[in-house]
This record gives C-alpha cells, structure tokens and sequence, in this order.
C-alpha cells in the first residue's frame, strides 16, 4: 500500500482534536497538569513518555473514560463534553486498548457485536466485518473462537471492531508491544493507510525507533505535564528518551570478561500438557545453561512463556525428575522451595498477586521467598528482624524508593516493586535466576538498575534465563537467544549472529515446528 | 455530584481499628427502630440489653461462660477465613465434639474410673470435631466440592445424631423419658473457678487458645502460609505454600476447636448430654470472628460482647417482653455492618462532581 500524501501536508488544517490546559486531579495529584495537544487530520501522532507519565489519563479523558478536572476537550474546532465512551465513539473517536476486552469462548463476530453500540442485526454486523477486515488487510474469520486465535490476531479484532465505527480518530495504546516485527510492519502499513484516508491517530509507544519512522508529530509527557511537542523524524532515539526521562539515561555496561563455567541449568526433553484448557503444551524443551552465561528466551506472548516458568520453578512438577537438572541436582519433581534450596531463584512477570502479596508489606514478602533459606525461620516461628534486614539490603542495594521503611508491596510504584523483587532474589546469591519479563512496564531508570543487575549476577558467575518479548533488551543482555513458539524452543543461537529477522521468522514459528508433525492445534 | 468508592494506595489501620465500631453503632441505631416498631422503649430497652448483665457478678460470669465456646470457635474459623477457606459448620462440629466426649462420659458412669477421664474426653472431642471437619476439607480438595455447603449440611447431621443418641441408647434409665443423659460424674465434669459459681476452667482453655493464636498467626511461618494463601494464592503458590494443605489444616484446627469447645459446654455448663446444647454458638462465632477482624484479640473482645447480646437478650425477654429472636436479628444485622464497613479499610468514599449528562455504562 503506497502512502499517498506527504507528512508535510497537514499543516495548516484546522485541529481534528485538541486539548487545552487539560487537567486531571486525584486529591492533590496532579495526573495531567494544563496538557495542550492538537491533533490535525492525516497525522500520526505519538504520544511518549515513562509509566506514569500521564498518557493513560490523558487517552481515557480524551476517550470520555475519566473526566477532567479542569481545562476543555474540542472537536472540529468546538468545545465536546464527553459522559463516556459510548459517547466519544459518537463523535467519531475510537480507542484499541492495550489489554484487550475479549471472551475467548465467543466467536470473533460476536465479539465484535457485543462492542458495537448500535442495534445492527448480527448477520450485517458479519457482513460488514468482513468486508472492513479485507479492505484494511487484515484477514479475520468472523467464525473462529477467539481463544484459538494468536495475540496479533486478537489485536486485529480491536482494531476492526474499532475500525467499523468509521472513526476519525483512533488512539492505540502500545499496539506493537505484543506483536512480533513482522504482525508490526503489517500494522504500519494499516495505520498509513488510515491517515491517507484522512483520519488521525495518536499512537502510544515506548518503542522509540518505531516512533520516528512511523510518526509525524510526536508529544512528551513527563510527570503529568508536557515536555515538549517535536518532530520524531528529527530527533534521535537518545534525545527522545532524554526528554522522557529528564536526564541521561545509565548506560548499561556488561562485564569485560565473563568467565563460562559449568552448567548450571539443564532442561531435558521437556513436555508438559497445560493444566487450563487454554493454556499451551511444552513440547519437547530442551536446553543447557552454564555459569556466567545469560541465554534469552523471545516470543510472543502466550507461546508457552509462562508455562516454561511454572515447570522450571516447580510451581508446576514434571514427571520425569530428570527433565529438569539445577546445578546438578535432578529438579523435575522438586517443589519450587526445594529448587530455591538448591540455589535456584525465580521472578515471575507478574509484580501483584504472584511476585508479591500486593496487600501484604515488603518485609512479609521478603519472607515469600526467603523462608526457603537462610536465617528467616527458625523452628518454625518467623525472625522479624531478619525480613527487614532484607527489606533493608534490598532498599539499599537497588535504590528502592518508598514512603516508608516497611510499606505494602501495592503501594509502590512498577518499577520500585519490580526492583524489590529482583533484589530480594539476587541478594539471596542465587546460581541460577530464572527470569521473566525483567523490565515489564518499568520505568527507563529501574530497567537500566535491572539489567545490570542480571549482568553483574552472571559477571559472579550464575547462570541466567531471560524470558522477554523486548528484542532490544534481549540483544543488550543476553550470550544467546532461543525463540519460543507454541510450546517449541528453537535451538539458541549467539545473540550476536541472531538478526532482527531471523529473529522475527521464528517468533512466527516458520522452522521451529517438526516438519512431520501437522500443527498440532489443540483441538 | 456523585458518590463513589475509590481504592486506597495502602490499607487503613485506623479504619480496620474502628470500623467494628461503627458496625454496632449501626446495629445499635437500627436495632432502636426494630424495639420502637415493637413499641417497646429504645433507651429502656438498650439498657436492659446492653448495661443490665454488666452491674451483677452473676451476669458477670454467665457473659464469660457463653464467651467461652463462642471465642474457642471463632478463633478456629478465623484462621480458616484467613486462608479462604468458609468452614460454615462449626455448630456441627461442635455437637460431634460433644457427643464424642460424652460417650467416654457415659461409658465410665458409676464406674471408679480416675482423674483421666475428663482430659480423655476433651482429647476425643477434640479429636472428633476435627475428624468431621476434614469431610468437608477432603471433599473440597480431592472433588473441588464447595465447602460453604458440605459443612453446612454435616451440622444438620451432627445435630441428628446427637438427638437420637440422647432419646436412644444414652438416654438416662432415671430421666423420666427426657431426652437426656445422667448428670456425669465429678471425674468427667469441667470444674468451675470459683466455689458455687458458673465459671468454669474452660474460661482459662479458651485465653489459652486466644494466646495461642495470636502466636501462631504472627509469629510462625505456618501462620503466614495461612494469611498468603488467602490473600494471595498465586503469591502463595510461589512462596512454595501448599493451598490445599493449608485447607485441610485450617478446618482440621477449626473443627478440633469447636469439638473441645463442644465438650467442655457439655461437661461443664450443662453437665449432661441433651438436645439444645447450643444456642447456635457454632453460626454466631462466624459474627465474633469478623466483627474481632479475625484478628485473635478482636475476637476474644468479640466474643465478650456478643456473650452479652445472649445475656442482655434473656433478660429483656423477662424485663420487656421483648422476643428471644431479636438478638439472633441484632446478630444478623450486626455481621451484614461489620462486612459492609470493612470496605472502607481498602475503600474510600469520595464526592465527586460530574457534567450533568448520563454516565454511560461502556468501557
């Protein structure tokens, strides 16, 4: 599909939307304070900033979600007060949420039905789904369940449910950050296509280099004012990023030499049927890891990532005691607080309700964990003391920033939480830290503390595993990666030789499945 | 401007201190409706229900002997609530506790059996309460069977079976056809504390427990096992924390509780083995152990003041009129404010002003 109008061409045109002095309060918080936005027909906006910044109040606010405290919203030039979505979507404003609102049990057509406001019959809603999803290349079939659909596909379903509301404007919320390079060309060419139709977007990203080769104008938030409005094409990655952080980001330096040691981690032919009926099998996983090496597992997610975490940790046991070996020791038919014993230490991509208690306080979550090992219990009565000592270190060592000494885990921010946990973990002096999703909507800052830190525990010698969908993260961190797809591991290969591409191939499953076996979907 | 419920960043302490306060004040304000339609004087009603029992020894110790088994129970049911598991037949097990405790009672009667045979009974009572508490354990975690039913439905069981022991095989050859055991002897009678008085060693069993407890919940790991895998079961499940372990556990300890709570009714208060032993001590522990915060000493403070809604409710039946059943109503509506004011802990309440137009439902 050729881009048809230069990027040049908006200028001049009446605003499609703006915002002025839009401010949202929570108490004395000020989630956006006096945010000026104008957003012209044909123009892909981006609209960057850390967690935190304030882009979800502003998207919700402009999308009739929440309601400002202050300031105005105009449409076309006049001033809009929205009383919700349904009323937004009215206006000709559409929105494809990050988390996407679909029940796995129901068709895509019905999907799409229960999102549309209108009282159209069911068999013109398929009709015309289908035909929006073949003008717009992307393929749908309005029969199949959602659950047996990829993330990408899932994706397509928003967007074409937003799309058949004829939108002038759509907002996508971190759209490429589920989808692997080749799903985020394809999407690329979608939204060109949109804005030569005449329509705006306003895009939110953390992906930088994405942003300027997609976006015309480009709006930094940073603490819930805007920074600065400027072309992306003009600036570089690091320049972005400055603004969004406010200052230099540290550059993450990896050890001069790491010395490759003994395997640590051996996982043996692997398989494991899921234990939810959409849940994915692991299929006949198999890897070494050694001393001082950090090996990066890619994917989309929802190819068996968790899966792989639960058997490895032990949160789910194997049959076969020797399909998981920690540092010698078989490990398959351990509990995780056994494999914690034998100097394995895990963390979960979930912060709340997994890594951590979220209502419980940090030194309780301390003992989570540490209750394995260590001087944490004795005879089964708890040392206080000795969970704040942890909570202690941790705060110290990793920069954990917090209103007080001994606070719940909900109540700190992503990326403090994320830092508690891992500190809790590294400090313990694991051999093998198993890892997933490190720096998971966290800030610039505690990603570049968190990878160091992983670079460091493998400069000591442990081994470690990076399960991440962030390809830039891996390539920083990692000796060698292997990609995960339904359920397979793909053999690793040094993270050096190991191109975008090659990459992105497998994540789409192209070499990894055995030939003779015919896709084994689940039935 | 509209009102809504917005979450708190961390929970309050000053709510969670208060807000079983509030809940009576509540009840309190509701409960003087209730006399008023009954046409009865609120004020003099009140102070017949609340202040009366507190200004004689006897009431005295009848409000520390009905606390007794209600706080013995409660602090059971309190661990299991901890762990998300709603064991909701305390009432049965304390009835099987009672019956396996007087069967040693009645074995032994007239015998010269010694001294062991009331620590005997306490052990078996014990021992049973326990037992029947793992049915509905096992059938929830080997079959997923909900627990909230199969625990109810046993203490209807458990009740039957008590009733036919006592018009059956157990009933007392001198009892004129009353459904009763013989009085037991004194080695199988819970002593009393004070010469001629009501209370009873079982009193000083139950602060035991209460102390116990408090030990086990904030001290040893395995108490924290129980608060995460309620609280969090995904985070216990990571913690290496066995969540169905921790079910049979809990209601293992709730049931033992309310059996030795069950026996020691029996063997002391009572004194014999009869229908109607329990006033429905089992349900109204549920109302002690949320209204104490299933916190060990909110539950003792708990168990106290609803002893006092029996006491106070007996004596303003006699004084007023006023029908038994209000304080089973008082009880009630008491657990619904305690449940209801505990949102404020992680809620809050906030005015905020909004555009005149209808709120849409979509998202």
């Amino acid at each position: 599909m050729l881009d048809t109008t230069s990027a040049a061409q908006h200028t001049g045109a009446t605003p499609l939307l703006q915002t002025v002095a839009l401010t949202k309060r929570y108490g004395t918080f000020l989630a956006n304070d006096k945010i000026d936005l104008d957003i012209r027909p044909q123009e892909i906006h981006a609209l960057l900033g850390e967690n935190g910044a304030g882009k979800s109040t502003l998207v919700k606010t402009i999308y009739g979600l929440i309601q400002p405290s202050e300031g105005e919203i105009r449409w076309q030039g006049r001033t809009i007060v929205l009383s919700g979505p349904a009323d937004a979507r009215a206006h000709g404003i559409g929105m494809v949420f990050q988390h996407f609102s679909l029940f796995d049990n129901l068709t895509v057509a019905e999907n799409v039905a229960l999102g549309l406001d209108g009282k159209e019959a069911f068999k013109d809603i398929s009709a015309r789904l289908e035909q929006v999803s073949r003008t717009y290349g992307l393929p749908l079939d309005p029969k199949r369940e959602v659950w047996q659909l990829s993330v990408g596909e899932r994706q397509r379903i928003e967007i074409v449910r937003a799309l058949m509301q004829n939108p002038q404007f759509l907002i996508l919320d971190e759209p490429t950050a589920v989808l692997m390079p080749q799903e985020a060309d394809q999407l690329f060419i979608v939204l060109d296509r949109l804005k030569a139709e005449g329509r705006a977007i306003l895009y939110i990203s953390h992906k930088l280099e994405e942003v300027k080769r997609l976006c015309d104008t480009a709006t930094i938030l940073r603490g819930g004012r805007k920074v600065e409005t400027c072309n992306p094409k003009a600036e570089t990655a690091a320049s972005l990023a400055r603004m969004m952080v406010g200052g230099e980001i540290k550059e993450v330096k990896a050890a001069a030499s790491r010395q490759i040691t003994v395997p640590r981690l051996l996982v043996n032919d692997l398989s494991l049927a899921p234990d939810d009926p959409h849940g994915v099998r692991l299929e006949h996983i198999s890897f070494e890891l050694r001393g001082g090496e950090i090996l990066g597992i890619a994917g989309v997610a929802g190819n068996g990532q968790d899966e792989l975490f639960a058997a490895l940790s032990g949160e789910r046991l194997a049959k076969d005691p020797g399909t998981i070996v920690i540092d010698g020791h078989a490990a398959g038919h351990l509990s995780i607080t056994r494999r914690r014993r034998l100097g394995a230490a895990f963390i979960p991509e979930e912060r709340l309700g997994h890594g951590t208690a979220p209502r419980m306080r940090l030194s309780e979550n301390a003992l989570l964990t540490g209750h394995a090992i260590g001087d944490m219990v004795f005879h089964g009565f708890v040392n206080t003391a000795a969970t704040l000592k942890t909570v202690d270190r941790t705060t110290e060592t990793f920069d954990v920033r917090k209103a007080k000494r001994d606070p719940e885990a909900a109540s700190l921010s992503g990326g403090n939480l994320q830092k508690f946990i891992v500190g809790r973990e590294i400090l313990r002096g694991p051999v093998v830290l198993i890892v997933n999703q490190p720096t998971w909507g966290v800030d610039a800052g505690a990603a570049a503390v968190i990878r160091q830190s992983l670079l460091d525990l493998a400069a000591g010698g442990a081994a470690v595993l990076v399960t991440s969908q962030d390809l830039d993260e891996l390539a920083e961190i990692t000796d060698r990666i292997a990609v995960m797809f339904h359920g397979r591991l793909s053999v690793p290969v040094p993270t050096a030789e190991a191109s975008r591409e090659t990459l992105g191939l497998l994540m789409g499953g192209s070499s990894i499945e055995a030939p003779e076996a015919p896709h084994a979907t689940r039935a | 401007m509209q009102l809504v419920l917005e979450k708190r960043a961390e929970r309050s302490t000053t709510i969670a201190l208060i807000s079983p306060l509030i809940a009576i004040g509540l009840t309190i304000v509701t409960l003087c409706v209730v006399f008023a339609v009954l046409g009865k004087n609120p004020i003099a009603a009140l102070a017949v229900y609340f202040i009366d029992p507190l200004t004689d020894g006897y009431s005295l110790q009848e409000i520390a002997v009905k606390a007794t088994p209600l706080v013995m129970i409660a602090i059971g049911l309190s661990l299991c609530y901890l762990a998300n598991a709603w064991n909701i037949g305390a009432e049965g097990q304390f009835l099987i506790g009672a019956v396996a405790g007087s069967w040693l009672a009645v074995k032994t009667q007239g015998t010269d059996a010694g001294n062991w045979v009331l620590p005997a009974m306490l052990a078996l009572g014990a021992v049973a309460g326990a037992l029947y508490a793992l049915i509905p354990a096992i059938c929830k975690v080997r079959f997923g069977a909900s627990e909230i039913l199969t625990s109810l439905m046993l203490v209807y069981v458990a009740d039957l079976l008590l009733d036919y022991l006592v018009r059956g095989p157990w009933r007392d050859p001198q009892g004129f056809n009353f459904p009763t055991t013989a009085e037991f002897d004194p080695v199988a009678t819970v002593p009393t504390l004070i010469e001629g008085g009501r209370l009873h060693l079982g009193s000083i069993i139950a602060l035991f427990v209460v102390a116990a407890g408090a030990v086990l919940l904030g001290r040893t790991i395995k108490g924290f096992e129980i608060r995460v895998v309620g609280a969090a079961p995904r985070a216990a499940r990571f913690g290496g924390f066995n969540a169905n372990q921790l079910v049979l556990l809990t209601f293992a300890i709730s049931g033992a509780l309310a059996g030795l709570a069950g026996i020691i009714e029996v063997a002391g208060p009572v004194g014999h083995l009869q229908p109607g032993i329990s006033p429905g001590y089992g349900f109204t522990a549920i109302i002690v152990a949320f209204l104490g915060r299933l916190n060990p000493i909110g539950i003792l403070i708990a168990g106290l003041f609803l002893a006092l809604t029996f006491i106070g409710g007996e004596q303003a039946q006699i004084a007023m009129k006023i029908p038994l059943d209000v304080t089973k109503v008082f009880q009630g509506i008491l657990l619904f404010y305690v449940l209801a004011c505990d949102s404020l802990i992680l809620y809050r309440f906030r005015l905020i002003s909004t555009s005149p137009k209808v709120q849409s439902g979509a998202h």
